[in-house]
């Protein structure tokens, strides 16, 4: 009797392991485009972009039998759990991801090859440039633009007033704009609750995102063409760092700028604590109704304008198994529909330059020049752009807070940090 | 610190009684491999084989999607050139002396202050341990908003917690103290509490002072547990993530980046996990070096 249960017991354990190895793959899943009935599609996104996201999806899901299940990751978080879902093969079936990325993920083949379906787009050649250049990669083509992102200058116009400026005229030189933050700090900062500016002194892609507009608008460059050779220790960037650096020297910059890791940066303007800064376009929809924003161009130390075209690109994951269910959705969110009734109205910049004039941005002017923006603007190219640029680790963060807080003498080892991290 | 628990001999009247002895030994054995076999089974799936799978990881170019490559020792020859992982190294063994001496010694005065049955003293025992019941990641978010210059209550002092690197160092240490303070002095405690009380009457009787009873009979019979608690504490703070992922973020400047979060970084943020196999190899094999060391020096007193 007790052999018995032996062996009964010991085919239990077995049927155990064998189970635990298998994998865990439920039967033989649906190939793509023979799904019967309605499929649900599972879709990733990071916070920072969140709200444009939700919107697509929720207007996809009311007027389509096919769903999307969206899920918001922490931004910060965002490449790490990245990582581990392609490790594990359990990436969604559709995942957005920070544009400046999207050469490192497509080099990993983390994305699904969709040139042949882009080609049969008839708008394709009006799909946002920068997105597209990054998203393509040994002439293939991985990832659509799904939401555009630009750094302008916000500046509120009530603070203005109340120093003395003129409300309706915003910076159009990196010098102005410094001087009209020292004025607002000036006249209203005496209590220590109105500040000149801010910006995310501890936070790598604040700098990027923020700092390096100037500079493309003083006709400089922050890298070579191949995205392997550091050009950020020369000017117009290191008169970009002087000017910020003498803002925080002479405490025009809010208390914590030294201290900001990235997740509030965009957090102290709508307070209305700020004469002028640095913003995303993407906020812009989100600012309180009754505020009084005016929005310029990021400008170089002497003129000229341009941004940083950020934003997300999205892509069908390599490991997918409804590649045409996803396809639908993604060419469904360049559409006119999407573009126009989701992303315009709520003054957002259409993916699509030939959208970058419609019913919606007419209505204001900011939204105008946002649009007009996309065009002059650039998106840096780097294999290695995330652990040289965003990682709080990485070489770029301690190269500009030196540059901005610190010892200028060390830069030059600095910048080779910066090189052998772009080169890895 | 898993293992298996020793089989226990099966007494089974019938089978020892019917049948021949050979047959009930072989029977008895296999119960005895039955019982610990879901033990068993758990150490193999859940360790053993993830650290046969982290060796060949090492030993592996493994990219994230795709086929791993062989390209041993590439990856170990790396660990040595990594300026950022040197660093951690310095960086987490000076945090773990400074911490297992601060920690040692609140959590002894602790355990000696609440040693004794009096009324009341059950409340401070339950105030000092609840620190514990908080999830690390948890405390170290509630530490955060505590700090922040911003919004945090204590932000108003103008000290700024964080952000210079022994600010935040000081700041994560009074996290950790305050978090392991309580379950330290509740190891402690129960070694207190073993130390029968007959040896303290009869130090008493022979004329014993306070300071010589507690050199001469608290510390040496507390030896077991004080060695208990000091594994506990260096190897948790050799492994140290958490506090600094969460609280500091490696910041100021990469002034607070442990061992650990360099590992985290180059698997996932740099998609390196042959590299960051081959760190955690070399984190491993070093911890299992020192716990044998700390075994032998803290038990070799007492034989």
């Amino acid at each position: 009797m007790s052999r018995k249960l032996i062996a009964v017991a010991t085919a239990g354990v077995l049927a155990a392991v064998l189970a635990a190895c298998g994998g865990g793959s439920p039967g033989p899943a649906p190939q793509g485009g023979q799904d019967a009935g309605p499929v649900t599609i599972t879709m990733w996104t990071r916070a920072a972009t969140q709200a444009q996201s939700q919107r697509l999806v929720d207007a996809y899901n009311k007027s389509h039998k096919n769903q999307v299940k969206l899920t918001v990751i922490p931004t910060d978080n965002y490449q790490p759990r990245i990582a581990a879902a392609a490790g594990a093969k359990q990436l969604p079936d559709v995942f957005a991801a920070d544009v400046i990325f999207v050469p490192n993920y497509t080099s990993q083949g983390l994305f699904l090859d969709i040139t042949d379906r882009v080609a049969k787009l008839p708008f394709k050649d009006s799909l946002a440039p920068s997105h597209m250049k990054l998203g393509t990669y040994d002439g293939r083509m991985y990832t659509l633009p799904h939401t555009l992102d630009l750094s302008v200058w916000f500046w509120n116009k009530d603070l203005y007033a109340k120093a003395g400026l003129d409300p309706e005229k915003g910076p159009t030189t990196l010098k102005e704009f410094a001087e009209q933050a020292t004025t607002v700090q000036e006249k209203l900062g005496k209590d220590g609750k109105i500040h000149g500016t801010f910006f995310g002194g501890n936070c790598g892609g604040c700098y990027v995102f923020t700092f390096w507009p100037s500079v493309w608008a003083a006709g400089g460059q922050v890298m070579n063409e191949d995205g392997t050779q550091s050009l950020v220790n020369q000017s117009p960037m290191t008169d970009v760092f002087q000017t910020y650096r003498t803002l925080y020297d002479n405490g025009v910059t809010g208390p914590t700028t030294k201290e900001e890791q990235g997740p509030t940066w965009t957090g102290f303007f709508p307070k209305g604590t700020i004469g002028v800064m640095p913003m995303p376009s993407t906020t812009l929809g989100l600012m309180p109704k009754d505020m009084k924003i005016g929005v310029a161009p990021i400008a170089g130390p002497d003129g000229g304008e341009s941004t940083f075209v950020g934003g997300d690109s999205v892509g069908i994951s390599a490991t997918s198994q409804h590649p045409d269910a996803a396809w639908d959705f993604l060419s469904w969110t360049v559409s006119d529909e999407a573009q126009v009734e989701v992303m315009a109205k709520n003054k957002d910049v259409p993916a699509r330059t030939d959208l970058a004039n419609n019913k919606y941005s007419a209505a204001d002017p900011r939204v105008v020049l946002i649009n007009s923006l996309v065009a002059k603007g650039q998106t840096p190219y780097a294999l290695k752009f995330g652990q040289t640029f965003n990682d709080p680790q990485g070489p770029w963060l301690r190269f500009a807070r030196e540059a901005v807080f610190g010892d200028p003498s060390k830069l030059a080892s600095l910048n080779g940090a910066i090189d052998s991290s772009l080169q890895q | 610190m898993t293992g298996i628990a020793p089989a226990r001999p099966v007494r089974d009247p019938q089978a020892v009684a019917g049948r021949a002895g050979h047959t009930a030994r072989r029977s008895r054995q296999l119960a005895g491999m039955l019982y610990a076999a879901p033990t068993a089974l758990i150490v193999v799936v859940l360790f053993v084989v993830p650290l046969v799978l982290v060796v060949w990881m090492s030993l592996n170019r493994w990219p994230v999607l795709g086929a791993p490559t062989f390209n041993a020792p590439a990856n170990y020859a790396k660990v040595s050139q990594d300026p950022l992982f040197l660093d951690s190294v310095l960086f987490t063994l000076k945090y773990t002396a400074i911490i297992t001496v601060l920690l040692s010694l609140l959590a002894l005065g602790l355990a000696l202050a609440v040693q004794e049955r009096r009324p009341g003293v059950a409340f401070y025992r339950a105030a000092f341990f609840l620190p514990g019941a908080v999830g690390f990641a948890a405390a170290a978010l509630l530490f955060y908003g505590l700090l922040n210059n911003d919004f945090g209550p204590f932000g108003f002092l103008g000290v700024n917690w964080i952000g210079t690197p022994n600010m935040a160092l000081t700041s994560t240490i009074m996290l950790v103290l305050w978090r392991f303070a309580g379950f330290n002095m509740l190891i402690l405690l129960t070694g207190l509490q073993a130390i029968p009380v007959e040896v303290y009457e009869a130090a008493r009787s022979d004329g014993a002072t306070r300071m010589q009873i507690f050199t001469k009979i608290t510390l040496p019979l507390l030896r077991p547990t004080i060695a208990l608690m000091l594994i506990l504490s260096i190897t948790g703070s050799l492994l140290a993530f958490d506090q600094f992922f969460i609280f500091t973020n490696g910041g100021p400047d990469n002034s607070t980046v442990s061992m650990v979060m360099v590992i985290y970084r180059n698997a996932f943020f740099r998609f390196d996990l042959g590299g960051a196999a081959a760190l955690s190899v070399v984190l491993l094999v070093a911890l299992v070096a020192l716990n044998a060391l700390q075994m032998r020096v803290l038990r070799g007193g007492r034989a």
